[in-house]
């Protein structure tokens, strides 16, 4: 990705400073054209996303970086979606074992990827080459679906998970 | 470790019932602060619990997780819990992680405390 994002933000990985994010990403992509309740679900997956780093990346250190950049995406001269990308230092882990867990079984935790998957058109978790891991995910301006294109991939350029 | 989050978390009692009603946004940073609040309102061994939320602005799945800890909770103590008074947005993420259909919902306050629900 070589052009420079709309947005970019650099933050610590203290959860302290979730809540000025997703304001900023529900503001901003109501601002873009997304409807109220498309805004807070995009701000929604962006805040779930970002916690599962501090919890799982950084394993609760708070001192972690997080990169947050979004990318605004257009279709013939008008805005169609964002993309939205965020990497880390933290803990790598196999993007296949990303996983949601069953809805059936009903227990605390574990929702986060469920949501995301949920929200966004596109999710695709990898493994940076150094250390930590990259998660982009597009979301498509009049698009109510689940994540369709999910993918998973590591550094070496592996498979992808349907 | 960070901090827990500053969210108010309101509990008064009415009619033999626990009503506990956090105000503002209750996410990973927040959900600790609801979450000792429930367990200190089961501990006092109410009739039944309600969980006000009117006042919460926003909720991601901590806040989710402590509510289903808090349901564990119900069923092994056999205290009724019941939510009330969701906004949509809030509503939203509960029909999104289909815990919708897992809780007792009511529209209001009143219709929680009601022994119908």
């Amino acid at each position: 990705m070589n052009a420079p994002p709309d947005i970019a933000v650099e933050l610590s990985s203290n959860p302290a400073y979730l809540c000025g994010v997703r304001e900023l990403v529900n503001l901003i992509s109501r601002r873009v054209g997304f409807p109220d309740g498309q805004a807070s679900k995009i701000a929604l997956a962006v805040d779930e996303a970002l916690a599962n780093v501090m919890n799982h990346g950084y394993l609760r250190r708070t001192d972690g970086r997080i990169w947050l950049r979004i990318y605004r995406i257009d279709a013939q001269g008008a805005f169609s979606g964002f993309r939205i990308i965020i990497e880390d230092e933290g803990r790598q882990v196999d993007p296949s074992q990303i996983k949601s867990r069953d809805l059936a079984d009903i227990r605390p935790g574990g929702l986060g990827v469920h949501i995301i998957r949920e929200v966004m058109d596109t999710v695709l978790y990898e493994k940076r080459e150094s250390t930590g891991m990259r998660l982009t995910m597009v979301k498509l301006l009049g698009s109510d679906a689940r994540a369709t294109g999910s993918c998973c991939t590591d550094s070496s350029g592996g498979g992808c998970r349907g | 470790m960070a901090e827990k989050g500053p969210i108010v978390v309101n509990v008064r009692q009415i009619d033999g019932a626990a009503v506990v009603a956090p105000e503002g946004e209750v996410g990973y940073h927040e959900a600790p602060t609801l979450r000792q609040a429930l367990r200190e309102a089961f501990d006092r061994k109410p009739a039944r619990l309600v969980a006000d939320l009117s006042g919460v602005t926003y909720m991601a799945t901590p806040g989710l997780a402590t509510l289903v800890e808090a349901l564990q909770i119900s069923k092994r103590t056999q205290t009724p819990l019941v939510l009330c008074a969701l906004s949509g947005r809030v509503r939203a993420v509960f029909e999104i992680a289909r815990l919708h259909t897992v809780f007792t919902i009511a529209e209001d306050l009143q219709s929680a405390l009601s022994p119908k629900a």
